[in-house]
């Protein structure tokens, strides 16, 4: 199947032209396909949000293609039009663009910008509120009144309700405690697994993309460094933490054990580590 | 598009034009107004554009960025320049055809309006390019004390503009980053009537009200954590002295001024 998304050579210059000319993105290329859980990392300023607001056309590249199924998205007005839909974006801290006076309506701002009928605007409203645990009673109420985990959520649901084929987070986990985290998380992987929808997510958690991504994007200084899976990108560690980048805590443990001389794999989920600690003790 | 306001921007530098006190500059911006309104003929004009030119050019700030903030301002321009134009029917006709009416004196005068709205304009863009908001402010608060007597709250009202100043850049990202996350969600700004236009607008004004009430909230309480109590008995690390550079500039100010009264006069 051909990818549902393809990014190629993609540079982006802000400002060019001024004193302030600032090139964010340099010679970026990859591929999406569809159904894959993506985690996108790298250091502040190495080009990640720049990265994202071109896959649904909000900014448009200085040189470079993207592509959505196939169709350059700056092909027409249309085409761009279709990218902003079919691809969701949802923003850092998404709970401060919250502006209607119920929650209801609010979630239902994308398709009704969608142009779709009263009906399906209702079941995409309360499916999207499902995914991401918002009760019947809580859609009228007005987003202000609910609490900062929950009006991320309605948040999330506002950009869900379009049923984007891609989801993109920017860090959708930023600055909410253990038990919101978590629960976003598993709404996002919710999602996926129910429509068969691509999700890009941008973090600074090492543990949760290590947890849920199969692939993982590396940025650093406006270029992709990295692109490959979980397993492959913390296996070149020394790499990362030079670039200023984590590493999951416990594939920083397991290194430390192979420098003292034991003989275990390279993990980077708890999982793995409890399997390989087991197969160690069993072995021995 | 909204990365062109330049209102408030600073270009830090270390020309002489940088370097001069602030109140020096804010009075020489107020004496070149005044001389400006007194230019009536060419020469008086010429002058002042002369000295507007070695300005900028001994600030050492790009022309460009002059140009980029009169861009918002072309509209004002023609309007004033057409107006001028067409509405003056004194002195020798130059051109005449069904009702309208082109003179000598119109085109004259729409030009020299033209220009002396452009130079008003350079000349405070420069005062704020060169010079620092806080400096700007401190400047304006020194100038503006001896109201103090009136009670006219000078420090207070200089913290205000201090405060509009440092977030008109913070409020122009974050309208940014609304807008942006509203046409994620298909929100469209730039087509549709007069009306839906309006509209359109509810859904960054909301977000974008609610967020500055949050930061005024927490900047009072920044503020009053760092025992912040107005401006009774509170003294300030900077100085403002004046320098040499400061009485030339004032002399050239007098000069300037007493140039254009001359002219005037004349009717040059």
């Amino acid at each position: 199947m051909s990818p549902i998304l393809e990014v190629k050579d993609l540079t982006h210059i802000y400002s060019a032209g001024t004193p302030f000319e600032h090139t964010a993105l340099e010679g970026v290329s990859f591929s999406v396909e569809r159904g894959e859980f993506i985690g996108i990392i790298g250091h502040t300023g190495s080009g990640k949000s720049t990265l994202i607001q071109h896959l649904n056309g909000l900014l448009k590249p200085t040189s470079g293609q993207i592509l959505l199924d196939g169709k350059d998205i700056w092909e027409n007005k249309q085409a761009t039009r279709q990218a902003r839909f079919r691809v969701g974006l949802v923003f850092q801290y998404p709970e401060y663009q919250l502006f209607d006076e119920t929650v209801y309506k609010d979630i239902a701002f994308g398709p009704k910008n969608m142009g779709l009928s009263k009906e399906e605007i209702d079941n995409r409203v309360r499916e999207a509120a499902g995914f991401v645990g918002i009760s019947q009673e809580q859609l009228q109420v007005s987003p202000f009144d609910l609490s900062g985990g929950q009006k991320r959520r309605v948040a999330i649901a506002g950009v869900i309700a379009m049923e984007p084929e891609v989801l993109i987070l920017d860090e959708p986990t930023a600055g909410l405690d253990p038990a919101g985290r978590n629960e976003i998380l598993e709404n996002i992987e919710a999602y996926r697994k129910a429509k068969n929808a691509t999700v890009m997510m941008v973090s600074h958690s090492m543990n949760d993309v290590a947890r849920l991504t199969d692939r993982l994007i590396v940025m650093n200084g406006a270029h992709l460094v990295m692109d490959g899976t979980p397993q492959e990108v913390f296996s070149r560690a020394q790499e990362l933490l030079e670039m200023g980048l984590d590493i999951p805590e416990v594939t920083q443990v397991f290194l430390n054990l192979q420098r003292m001389g034991l003989d275990v794999p390279t993990v980077y989920t708890m999982e793995q580590a409890i399997s390989a600690l087991k197969g160690g003790i069993i072995g021995a | 598009m909204l990365k062109d306001i330049t209102l408030g921007q600073y270009f830090p530098g270390t020309s002489v034009v940088h370097r001069l006190d602030p109140r020096t500059k804010l009075l020489f911006l107020i004496v070149y107004i005044v001389a400006l309104f007194l230019a009536v003929g060419p020469i008086a004009y010429a002058v002042m554009l002369g000295l507007l030119i070695t300005f900028i050019a001994v600030s050492r700030i790009p022309a460009k960025a002059f140009v980029r903030g009169l861009k918002p301002l072309v509209f004002i321009l023609v309007f004033t320049g057409l107006l001028n134009l067409f509405f003056t029917q004194s002195g020798k006709v130059l051109v005449s055809f069904w009702i309208i009416t082109i003179t000598l004196d119109g085109l004259l005068r729409a030009v020299f309006m033209v220009v002396r709205i452009l130079m008003l304009v350079t000349g405070t863009t420069l005062l704020t390019y060169t010079t620092s908001p806080i400096a700007l402010t401190d400047g304006l608060e020194s100038l503006l004390n001896p109201l103090k007597k009136i009670k006219v709250p000078v420090h207070e009202l200089a913290m205000m503009m201090c405060i509009a100043l440092r977030f008109i850049p913070t409020l122009i990202e974050e309208t940014d980053k609304i807008m942006s996350a509203q046409k994620a969600r298909g929100a469209d700004f730039e087509t549709g009537k007069l009306l839906q236009r309006v509209k359109a607008l509810v859904p960054i004004l909301v977000p974008l009200f609610i967020s500055s009430f949050r930061r005024a909230d927490e900047l009072a309480t920044a503020m009053e954590c760092r025992c912040y109590h107005g401006g009774e008995g509170r003294t300030k690390m900077k100085l403002l002295r004046y320098h040499r550079r400061d009485f030339e500039a004032f002399a050239l100010a007098a000069l300037m001024l007493a140039g254009m009264i001359v002219l005037n006069i004349f009717g040059l």
